[in-house]
């Protein structure tokens, strides 16, 4: 099958256009290409269906201004950089998918979802927001109907023993990639937290089981063999929590390692958070087994979020934490909410906590480094 | 002799302290920051030179959000550490809480046995700073500390917008409507002390609270804010150079 570039194509940079080549050929070879955002997204259905699933997390200002001439100013500069890539078509993964996947976690991302279903094909998949009324019945009856939809829509056969091969491979890229996260509890740690974050997002577009593991496990033991253990000596260790942060790491991660500090632990999604949990892939019922992996992740949209307030003193623990920063995003009413909890739970560890409020703009990174500054001081 | 100097390059004022190697401040100077703070560096290096201060021999430390524009510094620690230091030692107490109105910004510092324990500072936005205030004064034809002043006869009016565009549209408002200007001053003040407030809720406040940055000597706005605090806010005249003191301070620790 042919499929076209967008419009403005040639007027992109080469990276760029290297990106929507690399998407082209994938679905001319018969690929089809679906567009996450969260890490509540059962990515297990998606390999049995024969997707590859990318996050179309947006990241950058850039989308930002002609995302607002649909969504509101103040809104997480997270949702508005995701509509905006796809109302520009900058984004080969948004412009090339075969279908967009979301669930009702924030009321931003719900809304924002509606509007971008009449740009792309978008799923909604009703997440459960608590667990006081049997969630997982109702999260594990909206991964059948995903299933059904999806056998329909695509004309695929979804088994058992399929998503079962699925979370089983899964599961082996989630703990190797713990593992690589867990060279950082060491004393001083091998790396810092901006090179980690690297080698987190390159793998995120790294597309078949095998080429991802091995990458990791190539990853983890060129860290093991080359990294100069005494690069962060004397460092104070500090652990991330919050919002999804790849847009804002410049003004939090960078100007905690500048200021003395070394990021030994992101809890937020595309660290812990989204590789902690495993799937019992022995359970009786797979699709049930699925749906309670994903209810465990402690994300600010459940209420009350038991599971984050248990993680974060696990972590503090494990990493030898000597402080937490919070880096939230603008308008973010959950997280924002959170902190408040979050440092109560602090206080009572006795670890230091600061939270921070930011967006995608660059017009507080002087602000920003104060902070960070000022709060390496008092550790 | 061997002079130890803190200069605190804030967005509005800079202000510099000199200390001899008992702690004793020798020197204090104040000057608008300008609209560059290297400039204004330079300007302060050239003085302390022309006061027959040997600037090669002594340790500087530099603080304030100006801090990296001091080339001549051997080292810079944020306000919030400073101002930590400078409090405890005008006040001479090692447990305190530090609410320092500044001009682009307000930090809430709390400190314990002499170290910074937590500490709060308000987002993008000018409200509840001193900026927030010299807007307000301007609009009322008044300066700053003669608004304060006549703030403490009026009650009755509030502003209910925190933000220094909107609140400036409601003063004129207000004055359009022929309120009087004490009860407008009063309710700009108050709108200070409210966000303020609002602010220290995130904090637990300690036994001693005191007020530093340029505000610190307009009495009616420290009695409101105790009141509205439940604590007495204590004030120095040295509390405009917290900063600066606690950057001098810093400075002994320097090795050369
Ligand atoms: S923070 Fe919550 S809503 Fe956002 S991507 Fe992560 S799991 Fe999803
Ligand atoms: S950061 Fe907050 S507001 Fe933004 S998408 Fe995630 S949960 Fe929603």
């Amino acid at each position: 099958m042919e499929y076209t570039l967008p419009e403005q194509f040639e007027e992109f940079a080469d990276a760029r256009k290297a990106g929507f080549l690399r998407v082209k050929g994938l679905k001319e070879q018969g690929g089809k290409v679906a567009g996450v955002f969260c890490t509540f997204t059962p990515t297990e259905i998606l390999d049995a269906a024969g997707f590859v699933s990318v996050s179309l997390c947006g990241m950058s200002d850039e989308t930002i201004p002609a995302a607002e001439s649909h969504l509101p100013k103040n809104m997480c500069p997270l949702i508005k950089s995701s509509y905006g890539f796809a109302l520009t078509d900058k984004c080969p993964y948004t412009y090339f998918s075969d279908l967009i996947v979301g669930e009702t976690t924030c009321d931003g991302k719900k809304k924002m979802y509606e509007m971008l279903n009449d740009i792309k094909p978008t799923y909604i998949l009703h997440l459960p927001q608590g667990y006081d009324s049997d969630p997982v019945t109702i999260w594990t009856n909206e991964l059948r109907r995903f299933i059904k939809f999806l056998e329909e829509k695509f004309n695929v056969t979804i088994t058992d023993e399929m998503l079962r091969d699925a979370a089983r491979k899964r599961n082996i890229q989630r703990q190797t990639h713990l593992k690589l996260m867990e060279l950082q509890k060491q004393c001083p740690p091998p790396l810092g937290g901006m090179q980690m974050y690297a080698t987190m997002e390159g793998v995120g577009f790294v597309f078949t089981h095998e080429e991802r593991v091995a990458k990791l496990n190539a990853l983890r033991e060129s860290v093991e063999t080359n990294a100069d253990k005494n690069q962060f000596a004397g460092a104070k260790r500090i652990m991330v929590t919050g919002c999804p942060i790849g847009g804002v790491l410049g003004k939090t991660v960078k100007a905690i390692e500048a200021s003395g500090g070394v990021v030994v632990c992101f809890e937020n999604c595309s660290g812990i958070k989204a590789a902690y949990q495993m799937v019992d892939t022995e359970a009786e019922d797979i699709v049930k087994a699925i749906a309670e992996r994903y209810l465990q992740i402690g994300c600010s949209v459940m209420t009350p979020n038991k599971e984050r307030m248990k993680m974060i003193p696990k972590l503090v623990e494990e990493y030898k934490v000597d402080g937490i920063v919070e880096v939230d995003l603008q308008a973010c009413t959950p997280y924002c909410t959170e902190t408040f909890k979050v440092k109560q739970l602090a206080d009572s560890l006795n670890i230091p906590y600061l939270a921070v409020e930011t967006d995608y703009s660059q017009s507080d990174s002087g602000q920003l480094s104060t902070r960070m500054e000022a709060f390496l001081e008092m550790l | 002799m061997k002079y130890f100097i803190g200069i605190d390059i804030g967005s509005t004022c800079a202000k510099t302290i000199v200390m001899d190697e008992n702690k004793q401040i020798v020197h204090r100077l104040l000057q608008p920051t300008g609209w560059s703070s290297v400039d204004t560096a330079q300007a302060i290096y050239a003085k302390l030179e022309e006061m027959g201060i040997n600037m090669k021999e002594a340790n500087v430390v530099a603080t304030g959000y100006g801090r990296i524009s001091v080339p001549y510094a051997d080292k810079c620690v944020t306000e919030i550490t400073c101002h930590g230091r400078g409090t405890c030692f005008v006040y001479g107490s090692q447990d305190l809480t530090v609410i320092d109105i500044g001009g682009q910004d307000t930090k809430l510092i709390s400190v314990e046995a002499g170290m910074v324990k937590d500490f709060i500072m308000n987002d993008k936005c000018s409200a509840g700073t001193g900026r927030f205030l010299e807007v307000m004064a301007n609009t009322l034809g008044l300066r700053p500390e003669e608004l304060c002043q006549l703030a403490a006869q009026g009650s009755g009016v509030s502003i209910s917008s925190m933000c220094t565009v909107f609140a400036e549209s409601e003063v004129i408002s207000l004055i359009g409507r022929g309120e009087p200007k004490q009860n407008i001053a009063f309710a700009v003040v108050d709108s200070i002390v409210k966000k303020v407030a609002s602010q220290a809720g995130r904090l637990t406040l300690g036994k001693t609270v005191c007020l530093t940055g340029g505000l610190c000597e307009f009495d009616y706005l420290c009695e409101s804010l105790g009141k509205k605090l439940n604590v007495t806010v204590n004030t120095n005249p040295d509390g405009r150079y917290a900063g600066a003191i606690g950057a001098a301070l810093s400075a002994m620790n320097v090795r050369k």
